[in-house]
């Protein structure tokens, strides 16, 4: 077992070194550096949602908010880009300690729509304080991220970076779920009350869920602001949390590959047919995609409703929680 | 104008637009009601009753006839949505389906697009009279169609719920669904008519409020938005909450352009609502349980997401 | 163990992800061996979804339209053009994305986008892959500071041009106390900081500054708090619907002072909409809607009606202002490569060097500090009579 899981490791880490060797494209490889940001920010959405059994809307919000951070420590304070990459994920998660309690009270479609309102309100405030984020127009002049002398300013190193941060946060992931914090995430998921009455603080664990899911939405976000080096109010909108979302439920709640695997699909999805219309319809114009990205999708849900990982047992462990509720109720 | 009139006249603007919420939450929270299922995909039926409205007035047809048409051409899209999306995902969770009519939405919102571009298109006012003045402040008289479409729609909702033999077994599918299929009520068709019905009654708004609004493919996507978040301000389970919910909206969206900033409005809204949220997380009409279905709508919820994945 | 097995099926499908996603970028490399002259690639990123759409469409059908005529005629100097549009769906993100594709297939040029925001993200894969890009938005900070965006040019006049002719109209025509209203997204927000700073130059003051969304229904309530100020005129800087809203709301309210509105509303869609609140409007906009009005002299009809008279054909309406910055770049493109020939450095210099080019939205005379070239003449102030679009001067 031990052995194995070494070797799996391994192997999955010479993968994603060896990527660039074969892949020339910066075009490939900016589609990996997406995939690679949304998947951050949906491990941390995968943690709320598979595991704390909360749901957050309003995940665009913190990627905006650590985008925005890092590209006015960089561009107005002259920080170095590399500590504005490490400090800026603090404000997202700040925010989301300050918000959290009071929020996390609310329950079900409550809890949706008062993060859907935070999203909302963020989004605002990105327009309206023009003299800080530039407004609609949004800021320019973000540098490169540098370490040092070094200046990463092709993709295939900024592939490495985000890959290599991506790492991390799986190594992370894979070590909390499997401690007794992961094992008490999952009893809350299981049954509220039933964790709560085994001893654990529910509702300090689904705070830290949520303060860890906006730490990490921050951190895409900064890494984003130093690829594009251009930071507009537009990525950060409503759609976009909806989205990360949906990358979460597609690749199967409360699994490790899941938010990889789900961002993958939706980005990958997208610029499919971004070249895979025009091919098989040359009159087709751009709408087409819009049209077969919804029927997809929705497709993938029908086919897949615990999204494409999901491991059987928790399907099991699901149904097992309904069957004792439906008693309750 | 004097300052009263000023806030009169904000009061009234509104009352136009949460009119024009208080329709899309109506049709939300009856879909809810019967299937326990939000339909994101609601605001698409908007669009889809107003452009088809449109095209037909542009093909010849007379405006009745083609307002009746347009909500028929919604109905019949709703029940296949309901039938090739819903129907076969019943077993599945209360999140998955929210996300499906998310995805519905999407094919809805690119095939508007496809059908009829990004052009907006008019509709003409129902009647052709000038803006009537009230203490200073202007009424637009679309807007007066508009709030009574709603108090129509929630006065015969009401009588049907309350009033109806149908309408007391849909309440009573509403509580206990394996006891509704004891007594002979198939909660599959139940399903199918609340869809069918809201896709209808949010087409028909579309066709109310296109005059005002003018008609865009992607007008449903922000009036669906507004509509979900005054459904929830209402308290889900309460069609009369729905109508508070929408109104309470408009106001405070009127009211935070003309006292605050006009660029943080939607911010002030959603600021307000977390914080009524907060203080009554069931929704205002949480507050002064008049009906004894809002009491127990968690236990309500509950079971009828046990229900729904069996 | 089990785990591991699934992961290690996601990792093979991962992998051949990969491998699909590198096969679709050569792909087309390899295609076109042809025997006959070699094609000019152009790329073109457009917002054709999304928010910004109402530009996009106009600007793609314009775009398909020109490629498809330069075809027919036989090309750039016997070389036909392989015209490749993207959509960016209106999110900077995919407009990025959309950049690297098109300068990994080697065009010779990219044109796009159509707003602000998904311009400026893209300025920076342009510059680093020294591509040519030709931006079909306003705000003047796509093409400036010049020294840091010499790969970047673009067709739609600057806001500031816009903002000039505003102000001075408002100046000599006595009115001190102007409110603003503008649409709160990167098109308002330019005009918005723009007419800032060209109004005090004018001795005009801005008592009030409302803002509403694109998608707002209702502005009775911005509109009413302006009223109670009592502003000599109301400026607002905004395209349909939400222009043709404001104008109706602005009649319904009974306003009684000059509205005056930009080049936003520039397309058939907002006196549709509008309907006979729009009349009196006045609004300074590029010469295309008022083709046949201009005198014989003006360099620029003959190009204007050819345009109106080809898209009118093709679509069965009348182009927008938008299709003219579409129309514009394409040319400019054009008019670059036939001198340069397949080069994207020597295309950048002919860009840069293009005098005297007769478009849809002015004559364009560019230069090493000049990315747009286009002057105040290239607007003239209109007014809406009984629907119709008059010449003001």
């Amino acid at each position: 077992m031990a052995a194995a899981k070494r070797w799996y490791w391994i192997s999955l880490v010479l993968v994603v070194l060896c990527v660039p060797l074969f892949v020339k494209s910066s075009y490939v490889l900016s589609i990996l550096i997406v995939i690679g940001l949304y998947a951050i920010i949906v491990q941390g959405l995968g943690l709320l949602m598979g595991y704390a059994g909360q749901v957050s809307f309003g995940q665009a919000a913190f990627y905006g908010l650590g985008a925005y951070t890092a590209a006015i420590l960089a561009t107005r304070c002259d920080w170095p880009p590399l500590l504005c990459v490490l400090v800026a994920p603090f404000l997202p998660a700040l925010v989301a300690l300050i918000i959290g309690r009071p929020i996390l009270r609310l329950r079900e479609h409550y809890l949706v729509l008062a993060t859907l309102g935070f999203g909302i309100l963020a989004f605002a405030v990105f327009n309206e304080l023009i003299g800080l984020t530039g407004g609609p127009s949004g800021l320019t002049g973000i540098p490169y991220l540098s370490v040092g002398p070094l200046v990463l300013d092709t993709d295939r190193a900024y592939y490495y970076v985000v890959w290599g941060f991506l790492g991390l946060v799986i190594l992370g992931m894979a070590n909390l779920t499997a401690s007794p914090i992961g094992r008490a995430f999952k009893a809350i998921h299981a049954s509220e009350q039933a964790a709560e009455s085994a001893g654990i603080n529910t509702a300090l664990l689904k705070l830290q869920a949520f303060v860890l899911s906006a730490f990490l939405a921050g951190l895409a976000g900064s890494l984003y602001a130093f690829w594009v080096t251009f930071v507009g109010p537009s990525p950060f909108g409503f759609t976009a949390s909806i989205e990360f979302v949906l990358m979460a439920v597609v690749g199967g709640l409360g699994t490790l590959w899941g938010p990889v695997l789900g961002a993958a699909i939706i980005v990958g999805l997208t610029e499919f047919l971004r070249w895979g219309v025009p091919v098989v319809m040359p009159k087709a114009g751009g709408e087409f995609e819009i049209v077969f990205f919804g029927i997809v999708f929705v497709l993938i849900m029908l086919l897949r409703p615990q999204g494409i990982l999901a491991p059987g047992r928790s399907r099991r462990v699901a149904r097992a929680v309904v069957r004792e509720e439906k008693c309750s109720g | 104008m004097g300052a009263e009139g000023q806030y009169i006249q904000y009061l009234i603007s509104g009352i136009t637009l949460g009119s024009i919420y208080a329709l899309i939450a109506l049709a939300l929270v009856v879909t809810f009601n019967i299937t326990g299922i939000f339909n994101l995909a609601i605001g698409e039926f908007v669009t889809i009753g107003a452009l088809s409205a449109v095209t037909l007035r542009a093909a010849g047809c007379p405006d009745v006839p083609a307002f009746v048409l347009a909500v028929l051409i919604a109905g019949v899209i709703a029940a296949t949505m309901e039938r090739t999306t819903i129907y076969p995902a019943r077993k599945a969770s209360v999140l998955t389906v929210i996300i499906i009519t998310i995805g519905v939405a999407i094919a809805l919102r690119g095939a508007a697009l496809l059908i009829w571009g990004t052009h907006p298109y008019p509709l003409p006012s129902f009647v052709d009279i000038p803006p009537l003045a009230l203490w200073g402040a202007v009424i637009i008289p679309q807007s007066l169609f508009v709030l009574a479409l709603a108090v129509v729609a929630v006065a015969l909702l009401f009588a049907f719920f309350d009033l109806t033999y149908v309408g007391k077994a849909v309440r009573a599918a509403m509580i206990n669904r394996n006891a509704a299929r004891l007594v002979g009520i198939n909660p599959a068709r139940l399903s199918l008519l609340a869809f069918v019905f809201t896709g209808m009654l949010a087409a028909l708004a579309g066709i109310f409020v296109a005059p005002i609004t003018t008609a865009t493919y992607d007008m449903g996507f922000m009036l669906g938005l507004k509509g979900f978040v005054a459904a929830i301000l209402g308290g889900v389970t309460n069609v009369k909450g729905a109508i508070i919910g929408g109104l309470l909206l408009g106001i405070i969206e009127a009211f935070a352009i003309g006292t605050l900033s006009s660029g943080m409005k939607d911010g002030i809204a959603m600021v307000v609502m977390i914080i009524v949220l907060l203080i009554c997380p069931t929704g205002i009409m949480g507050l002064g349980v008049s009906n004894k279905r809002t009491g127990s709508w968690i236990a309500w919820l509950r079971q009828s997401v046990g229900i729904g994945s069996r | 163990m089990k785990v591991y097995k699934r992961s290690l099926i996601l990792l093979i499908c991962l992998s051949m992800f990969l491998v699909v996603l590198a096969g679709c970028g050569k792909a087309p490399e390899t295609a076109d061996q042809g025997s006959a002259a070699e094609p000019y690639k152009i790329g073109a990123i457009v917002d054709i979804s999304g928010p910004a759409a109402s530009l996009g469409e106009p600007e793609r059908d314009t775009l398909k339209m020109l490629a498809d005529e330069l075809n027919a005629r036989g090309g750039i100097n016997g070389h036909p053009v392989d015209l490749i549009i993207l959509d960016n769906k209106s999110v900077e993100t995919e407009a990025v994305l959309a950049a690297k594709r098109l300068i990994e297939q080697d065009v010779l040029a990219i044109i796009g986008c159509s707003a602000s925001g998904t311009s400026l993200a893209i300025v920076d894969s342009a510059q680093k892959a020294g591509v040519p890009l030709i931006s079909m938005a306003a705000s003047a900070k796509i093409v400036e500071p010049v020294a840091e965006r010499e790969w970047v040019f673009k067709t739609a006049q600057s806001d500031i041009i816009v903002a000039n002719k505003i102000a001075r109209y408002l100046a000599e025509n006595g009115m001190k106390n102007i409110a603003f209203l503008s649409m709160n997204n990167a098109f308002g927000d330019s005009g918005r900081a723009n007419f800032e700073q060209a109004a005090p130059a004018h001795g005009i003051s801005i008592v009030a500054k409302e803002k509403f969304e694109a998608t707002d229904k209702d502005m009775t309530s911005q509109l009413t708090k302006v009223k109670a100020l009592k502003p000599e005129a109301v400026v607002v800087w905004a395209i349909p619907p939400s222009a043709s809203i404001v104008t109706k709301n602005f009649k319904d309210l009974g306003l009684d002072v000059p509205l005056i509105q930009t080049h936003g509303i520039g397309n058939k869609a907002f006196l549709d909409l509008a309907g006979d609140a729009a009349n009196g409007v006045i609004a300074p906009m590029g010469k295309l809607v008022v083709a046949e009005q201009l005198p014989d002299s003006d360099p620029q009809k003959a190009l204007l009606l050819e345009y109106i008279a080809a898209y009118e054909k093709n679509y069965g309406a009348r182009p927008s202002t938008f299709g003219g910055h579409a129309h514009d770049a394409f040319n400019l493109v054009v008019h670059a490569i036939a001198e340069a020939g397949a080069d994207r450095a020597k295309i950048r210099e002919a860009l840069e060097q293009t005098t005297g080019l007769i478009g849809i939205s002015g004559v364009f005379n560019l230069s090493p500090d000049d990315h747009n070239g286009l002057g105040e003449d290239s607007m003239a102030l209109l007014e809406i009579k009984d629907g119709k679009w008059q010449l003001l001067e």
